[in-house]
């Protein structure tokens, strides 16, 4: 597997805005065009679930079909354009100390949950939950529709040629952070996923730290 | 790889068929209890499909899901389409191809212009150059839904490999004259498709192909059934279907 690590040059002293998110929280603000925005993963192998969308017209969000076409690559990492059901480029990763981050495993539920470990599992916390009360809060009219595939930043989840999909160990690290630069006014969605069942958190749940820079 | 010699049907046992030209695209309510068999007239189709919970539309296919329940990045038959509530809305049921792709989404107006070029109306008649993300969003505004309930399609007929690297490759001819998918459905599903091209297909001409629909009714998922023991996934995902309709 080719690992393509990429450094930033921003110092996180100098960004505009910095907040640590708790496991099993969700975090949402708007990223204006322009704006830098890293995700760390401070103490390792933690999923990171996220979607974003068009600040101004959130029908326009981001899709993982096509952005996954657009590199004809599955994976994302520096270099990626983060494309919208539109075909616009919403987010550029600029830099990526991790290697390389998932878009075909989704966001657990705690339907999923009943269906992929047991159904007396369906009361564990879980992302889509932590995704549903954001929006609720966000409190404009976005609902589960406004959910589709979702980024899982910092998990592992390789395709082999014959087809099989499974969710791996994670590659990242403490201090592994993943950046991108807005193309557009954005709405950032982050499930910082609370999964105890796989091991897409090294069955340890952990914060991660939201990071914004001006251009 | 799995495949299953499609069965012969009984005649008599046929609800309704119909034909959908290439690059059209149609929609139905497909009752729990019936199957659906989706031919490849002519070889080398392309279906994107997507299944939403008939009385509550909120719940839909859910790719994911069914990717990561059953540890594949494909569907074949013994497989399923999950619903995002953890449901079986379908069960593939017989395949004579052997694997659909569902991570590639689907055409849009600038990708059909751009390997394609322009071809109005006006110009060509019901020949006209239509894509794949404007003719479901087309189909879906029929019931009151759109742009937000469009997620990742089934594409049936087409197949997409992933190399080591992450690297996707298309393989033409997967599908040839007279190929079959049957869909059981295990819940009253809205389905909605479009027969354009595959986003991937490499054909350098504006050619969606023809297909077949023809749906009978079968029952639902017994007790053996290959697809409900495919995986304990499986049996998990029945069992909520089932307590739905009891």
């Amino acid at each position: 597997m080719t690992q393509n690590i990429t450094e930033s040059h921003y110092a996180p002293d100098a960004a505009v805005f910095r907040q640590v998110v708790p496991a099993g929280e969700p975090f949402m603000r708007r990223v204006a065009k322009g704006q830098v925005l890293r995700i760390l993963d401070l103490e390792g192998n933690q999923a990171v679930d996220t979607l974003f969308y068009n600040a101004d017209d959130t029908e326009e969000r981001y899709d993982a079909n096509n952005t996954i076409r657009g590199q004809s690559n599955i994976y994302l990492s520096a270099g990626t354009t983060l494309l919208s059901n539109e075909g616009n480029p919403m987010l550029t990763i600029t830099a990526d100390t991790c290697g390389r981050h998932d878009t075909l495993g989704g966001a657990c539920s705690a339907e999923s949950n009943t269906v992929r470990y047991a159904l007396e599992k369906r009361h564990m916390h879980a992302c889509r939950d932590s995704f549903l009360l954001a929006l609720a809060e966000y409190d404009h009219g976005m609902s589960k529709r406004d959910l589709p595939s979702n980024i899982n930043f910092f998990m592992n989840v390789p395709v082999t040629p014959d087809g099989r999909l499974t969710f791996e160990d994670g590659i990242s690290a403490a201090g592994r952070y993943v950046e991108m630069r807005a193309e557009m006014d954005v709405l950032v969605l982050i499930s910082n996923c609370p999964q105890l069942n796989n091991p897409c958190n090294a069955y340890n749940p952990t914060p991660v730290e939201v990071l914004v820079w001006d251009a | 790889m799995s495949q299953t010699t499609p069965r012969t049907l009984d005649t008599a046992s046929v609800l309704w068929e119909e034909s959908v030209p290439g690059g059209a695209h149609w929609s139905g309510v497909l009752r729990r209890g019936l199957t659906l068999r989706v031919t490849d007239s002519r070889g080398g189709a392309n279906v994107s499909m997507l299944f939403y919970n008939w009385e509550n539309t909120l719940e839909r296919y859910n790719m994911a899901d069914t990717l990561k329940g059953q540890h594949t990045a494909f569907l074949t038959a013994g497989n399923v389409c999950y619903t995002d509530m953890g449901r079986v809305i379908c069960s593939v049921t017989g395949d004579t191809c052997g694997w659909h792709d569902t991570i590639c989404g689907v055409s849009d107006a600038a990708t059909v212009k751009a390997r394609y070029g322009v071809a109005s109306y006006q110009e060509r008649r019901n020949d006209y150059h239509r894509n794949g993300y404007d003719s479901l969003v087309n189909e879906l505004g029929k019931y009151g839904l759109g742009r937000r309930d469009l997620v990742a399609t089934l594409n049936v007929f087409s197949k997409v490999t992933v190399n080591d690297d992450g690297g996707m490759q298309f393989h033409p001819g997967n599908s040839g004259a007279g190929d079959s998918v049957d869909l059981r459905f295990e819940m009253d599903a809205l389905v909605v498709l479009s027969t354009c091209q595959h986003p991937l297909d490499p054909d350098e001409t504006y050619r969606p192909r023809d297909i077949a629909l023809t749906a009978w009714k079968s029952g639902v998922a017994g007790p053996d059934d290959h697809c409900r023991h495919h995986c304990p996934e499986n049996e998990r995902a029945f069992i909520n279907t089932e307590r739905l309709y009891a």
